[in-house]
């Protein structure tokens, strides 16, 4: 007898995956804010070589990018309790995507800094601008511009990676699909839509950066 | 129970880690076999054979590799083949692999200059002859450093199919964690273990990516 592919099964439980689907958002919004700021912080210190920050970045961003999401999530979630630190499976997943992504746009950053002109800093120090106003509206607009790319497909990698926050109780979008192949044993169909949502939710979140870049970034230059 | 020692642990582990270098090399060398494949299929004038791997690329490049483990996993359950495991590990990021090392190709092919292809065509080579003499052993040499940095994510991916159950250095370290309540500990070493894996690759990447720059 062959298997009878019965989709039907899922849609009982609309409401959790839509649910899910918010969390991962939310867990993805949260995460690339704050993933972001610290990426630009970080890129600036590394780029200009801000003591004691840069030696310290340096640390974090090899550290980071050296070992799975997987592991950083777990030592969050069951290793910083040993120093006193409990978190939920929550706040868990918020800090390890941030520190996640923080440690991927500080090297992106960096890059898009240090391929700033320098004729650019020349006549913003011609215009008596001081060193965080020539940071801000000289060098860090047209930078961001640049690596722009490479930070929306960081950031669609680490929406990807979120199914991983599942793996400690966090109920994102994987955490449901989880939960209904438990309730309706439709493994294989459940995990189907679900991936086809994770794939319409990339390009989404991929057109959504685009346009903020183009917009707001970009439209804030000069 | 606490008469497991810090040398156990680390024997442990380093089994787990030999597992997690296994698959590794497994997935990479697998990935590359498919994803040559595919950069062909990619590149070629077939504009039917062009889109399906576009396709193809697109959705392993936009799902988690965890949903895609859970697929295979499940999926060939269905088909009546009971998989391990390890094989729906291999098979899941060898597929994974090969759609990221295709894309990663494509870019190096497509960044040999125009020039080239029409040099080679102004000097009467076919299309096989232009790919095998000319472009290719371009982009083979510019593929290089991207390469090696890929499979520093290879090494990374491993970790995630702990979770369908292949005993790799992640489910070592979660195994012992829950067996010793150190999870401080062990979850360090776990990391320690993929950083020693993983920081030489990613040096090692960015030397050659020096040296073919200044060059």
């Amino acid at each position: 007898m062959t298997y009878q592919f019965d989709y039907s099964a899922i849609g009982d439980y609309k409401e959790i995956l839509f649910s899910g689907i918010a969390k991962t958002m939310v867990l993805t919004f949260i995460g690339t804010t704050l993933g972001l700021a610290l990426g630009i912080f970080g890129g600036l210190c590394r780029a200009w070589s801000i003591r004691p920050f840069n030696y310290f970045f340096t640390v974090y961003v090899e550290g980071i990018r050296n070992t799975p999401f997987l592991i950083q999530l777990f030592f969050i979630f069951f290793g910083l309790p040993s120093l006193g630190v409990v978190l939920t499976g929550w706040q868990a997943s918020i800090l390890a995507m941030v520190i996640n992504l923080g440690a991927y746009c500080t090297e992106i950053i960096r890059a898009g800094i240090q391929a700033t002109n320098k004729g650019q800093i020349e006549a913003a120090v011609s215009l008596a601008m001081t060193r965080m106003q020539i940071f801000w509206r000289v060098i860090l607009p047209p930078a961001l511009i640049k690596v722009w790319p490479s930070i929306c497909s960081q950031v669609i990698i680490v929406m990807l990676g979120s199914s991983l926050c599942s793996q400690i109780g966090t109920e994102e979008l994987t955490y449901a699909a989880n939960f209904i192949q438990s309730r309706n044993f439709r493994a294989f169909e459940t995990y189907f839509v679900v991936a086809g949502i994770y794939f319409v939710l990339a390009l989404l979140v991929r057109q959504l950066m685009m346009y903020i870049g183009y917009k707001w970034i970009a439209g804030r230059k000069l | 129970m606490n008469d497991i020692f810090l040398s156990d642990i680390v024997i442990n582990l380093s089994y787990g880690l030999l597992w997690t270098i296994g698959l590794s090399l497994v997935a990479f060398v697998m990935g590359g076999i498919v994803g040559l494949t595919l950069l062909f299929c990619r590149i070629s004038k077939n504009s039917y054979l062009r889109n399906l791997t576009k396709v193809y690329i697109e959705v392993f490049q936009g799902t988690p590799l965890l949903l895609q483990l859970f697929i295979i996993f499940f999926g060939t359950g269905l088909l009546g083949i009971e998989i391990p495991p390890w094989a729906a590990a291999t098979l899941g990021l060898t597929l994974f692999t090969s759609a990221f090392l295709a894309e990663i190709w494509r870019g190096c092919v497509e960044s040999v200059s125009k020039g080239q292809w029409e040099a080679s065509a102004s000097l009467a080579l076919n299309h096989y002859e232009q790919m095998r003499h000319i472009i290719l052993p371009q982009a083979f040499r510019i593929s290089i450093p991207p390469t090696v940095g890929f499979s520093v994510q290879v090494v990374k991916a491993t970790a995630v199919t702990s979770i369908i159950g292949f005993v790799e250095l992640t489910k070592t370290g979660s195994m012992l964690a829950n067996a010793t309540f150190k999870p401080f500990l062990i979850f360090g070493l776990v990391a320690l273990g993929y950083f020693i894996l993983c920081f030489p690759l990613s040096v090692f990447s960015r030397r050659l990516e020096k040296a073919m720059y200044i060059s």
